[in-house]
């Protein structure tokens, strides 16, 4: 069961994160080593896939439309639904980047009385994605207070929004707690929902496991098994200015919250989570609907050898009338066409 | 490759977010907070002890004074009594700040490299 496997998969990272740095002592692997990795592996895997797909041909032009195409002057168009411009494009896909426009169209089937199709809205989708993808980004950000020295400015402004509830100490950033539900929510849908759970694939739920150890962990560490935080800061301050160093006493559920980043960043270009990059080189997306203005060459296209009827019945005309199929020009025919350009010669 | 103008400028965009990290701090070197220890009523102490084991106050003391600040005013309890059998009287000006009276130094050294401003401050007295 794609389920189970992925489970088994995140606790085994945990556990090898956990007897690695934990038992073994090998922290500067964990520390350093894999990170380091995990960045080169991101950064060129994620360029090869983009530039691979730059690579490839589109044949045909299908941008994916739900509006009025752009036609004639007195018919009003929708410049979002189906752009006609470069600028309308782009628009488009700042829209569906940054509020998710297509996943919000999504709904609901059911089978309404007397068997006909019932369409509903469902919103939640899109608004678990809304909550994982934004609270994901704002926790990364928040991180760069571990990068920078002094921390950034923008660490500060986003905190003082994420922690205005000012519970406890260190007080509560709320956006780490959405982005734990939101996972949980996107993976109980998948459980939950015959239809998606029939769909999913170990490649599915782990990404959502996965993320949901990460945020499980950082919670852990920020709230429960506290460590010691100047230290860590010590630790990615190294790695940022390649002076890595392993400060002492840095508790190993740090080592299983990097590894399992590491983990993500590395396993990113191979799974569905390039989509980070793949949103804007999907044809469906970022193409004009502009084929009655502007003619799309297939860059496929070369010049095919063809064999055309004339050529094929030429070749096989007096098998074809002897075994009684009908051509169009006749032997006899042919003859005299040949007499006549004899006569003329 | 095809429309490479545009996707190599948008790859060129994602490195100058992705290695952010990198180049802001390029060249530099990381020098980690120093918390000065020097103060009159630590000078006086023999052997130079904190409320709790230094690791312990280095990771949690955060949690400690949540924890103290509780027990003084929910619970009325005023003495604290460590893991060491000592009991120290619970209050945030007149037993941290005794010793650590310089904050700048000590509590601010380490903050401004967390990123975190405390609003103790807004209430309590530092000394
Ligand atoms: C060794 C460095 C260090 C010293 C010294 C230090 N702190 Fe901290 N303190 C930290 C770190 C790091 C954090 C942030 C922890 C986190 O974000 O998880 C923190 C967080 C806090 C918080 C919680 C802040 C919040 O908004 O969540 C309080 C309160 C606090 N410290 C009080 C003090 C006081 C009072 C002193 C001085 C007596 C002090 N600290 C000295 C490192 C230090
Ligand atoms: C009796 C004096 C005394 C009191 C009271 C005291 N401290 Fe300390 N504190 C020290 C000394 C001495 C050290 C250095 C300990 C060591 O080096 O082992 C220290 C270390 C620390 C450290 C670690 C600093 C470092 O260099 O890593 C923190 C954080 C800290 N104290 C916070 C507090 C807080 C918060 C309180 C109040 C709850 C407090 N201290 C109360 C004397 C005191
Ligand atoms: C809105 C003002 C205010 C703020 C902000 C504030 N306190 Fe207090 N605190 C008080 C008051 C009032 C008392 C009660 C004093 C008493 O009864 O002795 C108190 C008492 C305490 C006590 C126990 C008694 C003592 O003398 O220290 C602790 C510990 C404490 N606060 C810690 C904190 C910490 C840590 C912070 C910052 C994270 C903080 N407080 C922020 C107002 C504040
Ligand atoms: C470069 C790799 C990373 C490092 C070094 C790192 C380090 C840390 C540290 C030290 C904490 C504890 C913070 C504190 O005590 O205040 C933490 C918390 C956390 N981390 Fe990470 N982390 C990394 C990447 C990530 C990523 C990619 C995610 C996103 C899934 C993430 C999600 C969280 C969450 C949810 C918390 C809980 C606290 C919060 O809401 O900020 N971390 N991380």
């Amino acid at each position: 069961m794609g389920v189970w496997f992925s489970f088994w998969v995140v606790v085994g990272l945990i556990l090898v994160a956990l007897i690695g740095a934990g038992l073994l002592n090998l922290s500067v692997i964990f520390g350093v080593v894999f990170p380091y990795l995990a960045l080169v592996v991101f950064l060129v895997g994620l360029i090869y896939r983009v530039v691979q797909w730059g690579k490839t041909p589109v044949p045909f032009h299908i941008p994916t439309t739900c509006g009025q195409q752009k036609s004639l002057s007195w018919i009003k168009y929708s410049k979002l639904e189906s752009p006609a411009t470069g600028w309308e494009v782009f628009l488009r896909m700042f829209l569906e980047v940054v509020a998710f426009r297509s996943l919000f169209r999504n709904l609901r089937t059911e089978m309404g009385p007397g068997f006909r199709p019932v369409y509903g809205s469902s919103k939640w989708l899109w608004l678990g994605g809304i909550a994982f993808h934004y609270s994901f980004l704002i926790v990364f950000l928040r991180h760069l207070r571990f990068f920078t020295q002094p921390p950034s400015k923008l660490v500060s402004i986003i905190d003082s929004f994420d922690g205005f509830l000012q519970i406890g100490h260190p007080h509560l950033q709320l956006t780490g707690v959405v982005l734990f539900f939101a996972a949980l929510y996107l993976f109980l849908r998948r459980l939950y929902i015959p239809q998606v759970r029939y769909i999913s694939l170990p490649a599915d739920y782990f990404p959502l496991l996965l993320i949901m150890g990460i945020a499980g962990s950082g919670i852990l560490m920020r709230y429960f098994i506290k460590t010691d935080i100047t230290k860590v800061k010590e630790l990615t301050m190294g790695l940022a200015t390649f002076h890595p160093k392993v400060p002492e006493g840095i508790g190993v559920i740090f080592y299983v919250h990097i590894f399992l980043v590491s983990v993500l960043f590395a396993y990113f270009p191979f799974s569905k989570l390039v989509h980070l990059g793949g949103v804007f080189l999907s044809p469906t997306r970022n193409l004009a609907n502009n084929s009655r203005m502007k003619r799309h060459i297939n860059p496929w296209d070369y010049p095919v050898k063809v064999h055309t009827y004339e050529e094929y019945e030429e070749e096989f005309r007096e098998k074809m009338k002897m075994a009684g199929i009908p051509v169009e020009k006749d032997i006899e025919e042919e003859e005299t066409e040949e007499k006549e350009q004899e006569e003329k010669e | 490759m095809y429309d490479g103008g545009k996707i190599i400028t948008g790859i060129v965009i994602f490195l100058l977010f992705a290695l952010f990290p990198i180049y802001s701090n390029f060249g530099k070197t990381y020098k980690p907070p120093k918390p000065d220890l020097n103060t009159p009523e630590i000078q006086k102490m023999e052997v130079k002890k904190c409320v709790e084991p230094k690791e312990y106050m280095r990771a949690e003391h955060m949690k400690l004074l949540v924890d103290w600040r509780d027990a003084a005013l929910r619970e009325g309890k005023r003495t604290y009594i460590n893991s060491r059998g000592e009991s120290y009287f619970i209050s945030l000006q007149n037993t941290c700040m005794r010793c650590h009276s310089d904050k700048k130094k000590f509590c601010d050294e380490c903050h401004k490299h967390a990123g975190v401003s405390p609003y103790c401050w807004d209430c309590h007295f530092a000394k």
